[in-house]
């Protein structure tokens, strides 16, 4: 049995997790075990996994950074993310913790945190217990359960009331290990009434060596807040990436979700949105460029839960080489929630003759005054297109990359942070020209 | 400059092309005539090079090369332009990278840098204004949301950015209305000098009142069944193509 080897570690080391952890995160793990003991990791046995079966990544030797040894790196110094000077307001997770240089990080309004977990439970207790580990549902999700009981710290962005954070806020989260290493961290997201942010969350390993990494990131939108939630995934091919997002929006609330991957290895989201209160709004995106023998899957379940609700989701895929693309789109609309407008749109470019998708729409609607549609088209690059470009002297290999890149226009469309738009189109360029390399701009693996 | 021998073409196995000559000199402007199916867009789009036609017998000499084993963009680089009875709407392509990729390409092919921006946005808007193209238009998405005449003007205008040596207008006048014929046509007039050559492809005559031919060839079935001067044009809008069947 894959699990055996965690759930022993769990029980010989427990002390030990809790001992460099905080109270909140403790109080859960043991609930925690008792689920991932009775249901394992997700494998393809699954519906919602039959194309991924996670557990395979855990069928090896996995280190677990337990007693909290410190890996030697100083990214202030020598990391240069593929997204620089959006933010002044830099911070990093080295594996599954927060890196602290003790400095002052300036640029946000008075009460409003960005900072590591630990840190946050000591100084907002009230606060923290009331949102931690409430979202983050892992009663039917063995990959969530096994974060729980492991994760000793994370990230929180915390925005008091009617507080607007104009400038969006950066964390760079870098992989670095000489072993296999596990690596499970948290994000969470507070925006309490009124109040208005952006983050900006960038995933990049340094080492090249297999990294499985679970990260459970949990948004909670109050009463009329705004929260922009991007995230851009440029891991080597070593890394797999299992991420569960879950949000909980309020009435008159708009929450952006965009995930953009550009380079992977294996890649399973879990984003599971739920409209709470009425008059709010979701809008997802969603874009994956793989190749070589790449694996991306985006599952989406999106729970209409009140009236008067929109909600606009537009994942796109480009598939090259042997690469593999799974999206799953749930839209479900509960009986109350009449005057829903819920649209997603799915649309994947097959770019090879050996490259795969597998995609599905679902949508469960039990009321009966709403706007609900779905489009979905999976296709190669369009000849006609191909040979106006060429008769205009644009080359073969040029032109495809024109159109694929054109492909990608609409999902970045969604983004809320012009340069962030701006820096992604050129880095969607690079990466169809294969010039993005593995840690192209980091200093560290030079 | 184009030679063309004894050319025979198909599509998805229909033979639509069936023995066709003709000899294009620099300076010269052919018409080719024909009612609708008779393999007018057909050389066109072979000429060209597009891959959904297969060359079955035959030769097209083009300034001396034998261009059927070429692909398309070598054959642009080389001075063929078509401009297209359809053209494609290419979103999330900007104009203006189009153009910038195809006039950098051009240049690669003559052994010359990259354009300089500020010469390449001089040079867009020179053209622009000698088309009478609305400013918007190079400022969106290849075709995208362009009228019929307006992407006939557009064909034009990249005619006018590349400077071909031998154009291709396959049914530029169709969708125009009589103004923007006239515009189009005075483009066309412009880029003329004694080194160019162009192919006119049209089922009118109209066009040929504002763009006159040095010859006519009219096409059937696949053959051309008559070649003259400019006057069996005329002949045509007055008689029809049935005279011309036996």
């Amino acid at each position: 049995m894959i699990e055996q080897q965690y759930i022993d570690l769990f029980q010989q080391y427990k002390s030990e997790i809790d001992s460099n952890s905080v109270g909140v995160l403790n109080d859960q793990r043991d609930a925690a075990f008792e689920t991932f003991k009775r249901i394992g990791f997700p494998t393809s046995k699954i519906e919602e996994y039959i194309h991924s079966d996670v557990s395979r990544a855990f069928d090896t030797e996995l280190g677990l950074n337990i007693r909290n040894i410190p890996i030697p790196v100083s990214p202030y110094d020598t990391f240069k993310c593929d997204v620089p000077n959006l933010s002044t307001n830099l911070h990093f997770l080295v594996n599954d913790r927060y890196y602290d240089n003790n400095n002052q990080i300036e640029g946000l309004p008075k009460g409003v945190y960005a900072g590591g977990m630990i840190e946050f439970a000591k100084l907002y207790p009230k606060v923290f217990k009331e949102y931690y580990g409430q979202g983050a549902d892992y009663s039917d999700n063995g990959l969530v359960a096994f974060n729980t009981m492991f994760a000793p710290d994370g990230f929180v962005f915390y925005i008091p009331k009617d507080v607007v954070v104009e400038k969006p806020v950066q964390l760079v989260n870098i992989l670095r290990g000489g072993v296999e290493l596990s690596v499970n961290r948290r994000i969470l997201i507070i925006a309490e009434p009124g109040a208005k942010a952006k983050l900006l969350v960038c995933d990049h390993a340094v080492d090249d060596v297999h990294f499985v990494v679970t990260q459970v990131t949990e948004i909670f939108a109050e009463e009329a807040s705004e929260i922009d939630f991007y995230e851009l995934e440029e891991n080597s091919t070593k890394v797999t990436r299992l991420t569960s997002l879950f949000t909980a929006q309020q009435s008159h609330t708009h929450v952006i979700a965009s995930n953009i991957t550009l380079h992977n290895g294996y890649t399973r989201n879990n984003y599971r949105f739920r409209l709470l209160g009425e008059h709010a709004i979701a809008t997802i995106g969603g874009l994956a460029i793989v190749d070589k023998n790449q694996h991306i899957d985006n599952y989406a379940f999106l729970d209409h839960a009140t009236p008067n609700c929109t909600s606009n989701e537009l994942f796109k895929y480009v598939l090259q080489d042997r690469s593999t693309g799974v999206f799953c789109g749930k839209i479900l609309v509960e009986k109350d929630a009449q005057k829903t407008l819920a649209y997603q749109t799915n649309r994947n470019l097959v770019a090879s003759p050996d490259a795969r998708m597998f995609a599905k729409p679902q949508l469960e609607i039990y009321a009966d005054d709403v706007k609900c549609s779905h489009g979905l088209t999976t296709g190669h690059l369009d000849d006609d297109a191909m040979f106006y470009l060429q008769a205009r002297g644009i080359p073969t290999e040029e032109a495809k990359m024109l159109l694929m890149v054109a492909f990608t226009k609409d999902v970045l469309e969604l983004i809320n942070i012009e340069s962030l738009k701006e820096r992604l189109e050129f880095l969607i360029d690079k990466r169809f020209r294969g010039e993005l390399m593995r840690c192209g701009s980091c200093n560290v693996c030079q | 400059m184009l030679s063309i021998k004894k050319l025979h073409a198909r599509v998805e196995g229909k033979e639509i092309l069936k023995g066709i000559n003709i000899e294009v000199k620099p300076g010269e402007i052919h018409a080719i005539m024909g009612p609708n199916g008779s393999g007018k867009s057909t050389l066109a789009s072979v000429l060209a090079g597009n891959p959904k036609f297969e060359v079955t017998r035959g030769s097209i000499l083009f300034l001396g090369k034998d261009i059927l084993d070429m692909e398309p963009e070598d054959r642009a680089h080389l001075g063929l332009f078509l401009s297209f009875q359809y053209p494609i709407e290419i979103p999330g392509v900007s104009m203006v990278n189009f153009m910038r990729a195809a006039v950098n390409e051009h240049r690669k092919y003559q052994g010359l840098d990259p354009i300089a921006a500020g010469d390449f946005l001089k040079l867009m808007r020179d053209k622009r204004e000698m088309l009478g193209m609305d400013k918007q238009l190079v400022s969106r998405s290849v075709n995208e949301g362009f009228s019929g005449g307006e992407k006939k003007r557009n064909e034009i205008f990249q005619m006018a950015m590349l400077n071909p040596k031998l154009a291709i207008l396959d049914e530029t006048d169709s969708g125009l209305d009589i103004d923007a014929l006239r515009v189009v046509a005075a483009g066309v007039n412009k880029l003329r000098t004694p080194e160019n050559a162009t192919i006119l492809i049209t089922h009118y005559q109209r066009l040929l009142e504002y763009i006159k031919p040095d010859f006519v060839h009219v096409l059937q079935n696949g053959v051309i069944v008559k070649s003259a001067g400019p006057e069996l044009a005329l002949e045509l809008e007055e008689r029809g193509y049935d005279w011309l069947e036996n």
